[in-house]
């Protein structure tokens, strides 16, 4: 407070308002000009820096959104294969090998259009992190894809009627054909569930508070998108078995989404609600909930399967987006970050914990 | 590898054969003038390009915004009045009460710290109003949620126990971005944002953004530090707010200078990053803090996500398990 001879001219100083104890932006001007544009959440409860975000969202675009979606609808599709080519069902087993080949190709386009230096794509591999599960989901699409290429150009050639130009390698294909089929149904759970994982490892808000019912939720979301697949492209004689993953995939799916959103801190759960990400995953139970009830009650006519299987892929994308987006838009708000956090803090330190704070008196 | 939480020694974890003793800053944010020659003398020593549009924030004298790809000096500004500084100073004195963290014995500990009850708080000079100033940097954390998710191996722990990013190995995937728990790290853009401002054609010859769509942050100066020499933040902060040193060194200059200013009564000072029980394993650079961390958007309990790797791993497993389970169920069991 300076004092001056000019003091006199000054216009009058508008009382002090005292703020509502809880609306404390930091910092924030109340008699804001307009100009003022802060990306701000109405009345936040807590303080922030200007309320910028805390934590950084995944320089990630749709496409690793899609790549969760089609990562998922490979790996049911390998599991789908390996019973069909056990249980002597050749169009479900061609068919869910194809589906597997071409989910995973075009999972893997995703991913690497998605990195900033796509051309150094390979660099992936150039190690194996086990504290990194990019790393380790690396190791398993590749080693998933080298399982789902060889049957599904071995039934390629046998559609051409043996006219791929494969000369001697013909034998060895057919030869390693079952085995690589086991292969990639070896990696297909793996493959489904490290999304979850990678996801939850991340100072993302949502994401990570989602970590121990995430993977539950992905494979579930898997198994039902591919035997959504699988009922939409193969016979009802032989999609048996793709009706039955169906639907215990909607049981698993709306089950461990519920559990989920249930068990996570409730502030972070929020974004699952809210928004864009809220709309996507309401609409993903919904579609679910109506493919499984069409696969169970009409799940034996061709239309109905085809049409419950539509359903229960659009369920599957949803929920991928729907959680993907709910991520990001977490990330990118301050108060996701720093009221679970505040929260905890104050928890554990009620209950007598007071040694792990990084906020120390000395 | 090492252990994924807890106090540890991270240069002997990434078996470093020549070691040297862990390097540091200590921000003291009680003596930071808001000058900005650290954010300058950062952008000009590791060549970084332009960030953003040259904006007027509307937040403070900050028009920097955040640490960034390309920002890795950040000078916070923050104005508060007499409300929020009685807040500040009522949470820093229920920190020292709670006589946290505990070192050694219980009963020592209690007795060795000062017990600021009886302390004259009369405010020394700050009357109905003050600038909170910090800068704000890579907390070149113990255990570094960047480094544990990268999986190229660009991000790595120099012999000095700091996390620097190689530029010619990392593609850009962005897993380390969102795995830091401070919003440090990011992947620089190619910087094609276009203006309209007649400033933008001033330079519109400058050279291509350097290591575009690669991750991007502070290294502590690397390669200052492999020359003996201090970080360029540091040597040209001119009121010692920025110290540069070997970290139990930092962490003990900060632990006397919070003692020093809670003797004073200024009971709002408290320290953020010096305490390795924390979720990250303490940080490397250590800051003194004028108020809570998230008023200077720091977070308030911050816990490196691979802390909980194991478990993820543990609980994946099983919904693998339940996965092929189903199939079997599927192709097995009856009404097909
Ligand atoms: S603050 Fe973030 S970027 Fe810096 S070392 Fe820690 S996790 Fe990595
Ligand atoms: S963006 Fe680069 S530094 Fe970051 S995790 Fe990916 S490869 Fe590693």
């Amino acid at each position: 407070m300076t004092h001056s001879e000019f003091d006199s001219f000054r216009p009058p100083e508008p009382t002090r308002r005292r703020r509502p104890a809880g609306k404390r932006g930091t910092g924030r001007r109340d008699s804001g000009d307009g100009s003022r544009e802060m990306p701000m959440v109405p009345e936040p409860e807590f303080t922030s820096y200007y309320g910028r975000p805390v934590v950084k969202p995944a320089p990630w675009g749709d496409e690793v959104a899609a790549y969760l979606f089609l990562g998922g609808v490979a790996a049911g599709s390998a599991l789908l294969g390996l019973g069909g080519q056990l249980t002597r069902r050749p169009t479900l087993r061609r068919n869910a090998r194809l589906s597997a080949l071409t989910a995973v190709s075009l999972g893997a386009v995703a991913l690497v259009k998605d990195l900033g230096r796509p051309e150094r794509f390979l660099n992936m591999l150039r190690t194996i992190k086990v504290t990194s599960p990019m790393s380790v989901g690396s190791w398993i699409l590749s080693a998933f894809s080298v399982g789902a290429a060889v049957p599904a150009v071995a039934e390629i050639d046998r559609m051409s009627g043996a006219r791929l130009p494969l000369g001697p390698l013909r034998t060895v294909l057919q030869t390693v054909e079952g085995p690589a089929g086991f292969g990639a149904a070896f990696f297909a759970g793996p493959l489904a569930a490290y999304t979850a994982v990678l996801l939850g490892d991340t100072a993302t808000p949502t994401w990570n508070a989602a970590h121990e019912e995430l993977p539950f939720v992905f494979v579930s979301s898997a198994a039902l998108a591919s035997a959504g697949l699988a009922m939409i492209t193969t016979p009802v004689h032989e999609a048996g078995p793709a009706r039955n993953l169906a639907i215990l995939g909607v049981v698993g799916d709306v089950v461990a989404m519920r559990v989920m959103e249930h068990r996570m801190d409730p502030v972070a759960a929020e974004p699952l609600h809210q928004g864009k990400a809220g709309a996507m995953l309401k609409w993903s139970e919904r579609l679910a909930a109506a493919g499984g009830l069409g696969t169970l009650l009409g799940g034996r006519n061709r239309a109905v399967a085809a049409a419950s299987g539509l359903a229960l892929l659009a369920a599957s994308a949803l929920t991928r987006f729907g959680v993907f987006e709910a991520g990001q838009s977490s990330a990118r708000d301050p108060r996701y970050t720093i009221e679970p956090q505040k929260n905890r803090l104050a928890a554990r330190r009620a209950a007598g914990i007071t040694g792990d704070s990084i906020t120390t008196a000395r | 590898m090492g252990q994924l939480s807890g106090p540890t020694d991270p240069t002997a974890d990434a078996h470093w054969e020549h070691q040297q003793p862990r390097k540091g800053f200590f921000t003291d944010t009680s003596v930071c003038i808001g000058c900005k020659a650290c954010e300058v003398a950062c952008k000009e020593w590791n060549h970084n390009p332009r960030d953003g549009n040259l904006e007027l924030l509307g937040s403070s004298y900050d028009n920097t915004g955040s640490l960034g790809a390309s920002t890795w000096r950040h000078v916070a500004f923050i104005e508060q009045g007499q409300d929020r500084i009685t807040e500040a100073r009522e949470s820093g004195r229920a920190l020292v009460n709670l006589g946290m963290p505990r070192i050694g014995p219980p009963g020592a500990a209690a007795t060795a710290g000062p017990d600021l009850a009886q302390v004259d708080t009369t405010p020394p000079d700050t009357a109905d109003f003050r600038w909170l100033m910090s800068s704000d940097v890579c907390k070149h954390c113990t255990h570094a949620g960047c480094l544990d998710v990268c999986p190229t191996g660009a991000l790595f722990r120099t012999e000095f126990g700091t996390v620097v990013v190689q530029d010619d190995v990392c593609n850009g995937c962005g897993t380390c971005v969102a795995g830091c728990p401070f919003g440090v790290i990011e992947r620089r853009s190619d910087g094609m944002v276009a203006v309209a401002a007649q400033r933008e054609e001033q330079h519109a010859e400058h050279a291509a953004v350097p290591n575009a769509g690669v991750a991007q942050k502070c290294t502590l100066c690397y390669d200052r530090l492999v020359a003996d020499e201090t970080p360029a933040c540091a040597k040209a902060c001119p009121t010692t707010s920025i110290k540069f040193g070997n970290h139990d060194d930092m962490v003990e200059t900060a632990r006397e200078r919070v003692a020093g200013l809670h003797a004073q009564g200024l009971t709002e000072a408290r320290l953020y990053g010096a305490n390795e029980l924390d979720g990250v394993g303490g940080t490397g650079s250590v800051f003194l803090l004028l108020d809570e961390p998230e008023v200077y958007g720091l977070p308030p309990d911050p816990r490196v996500p691979t802390a909980d790797l194991p478990r993820m791993y543990r609980r994946a497993g099983m919904a693998v398990a339940g996965m092929v389970a189903a199939a079997a169920v599927a192709f097995l069991g009856g009404r097909a």
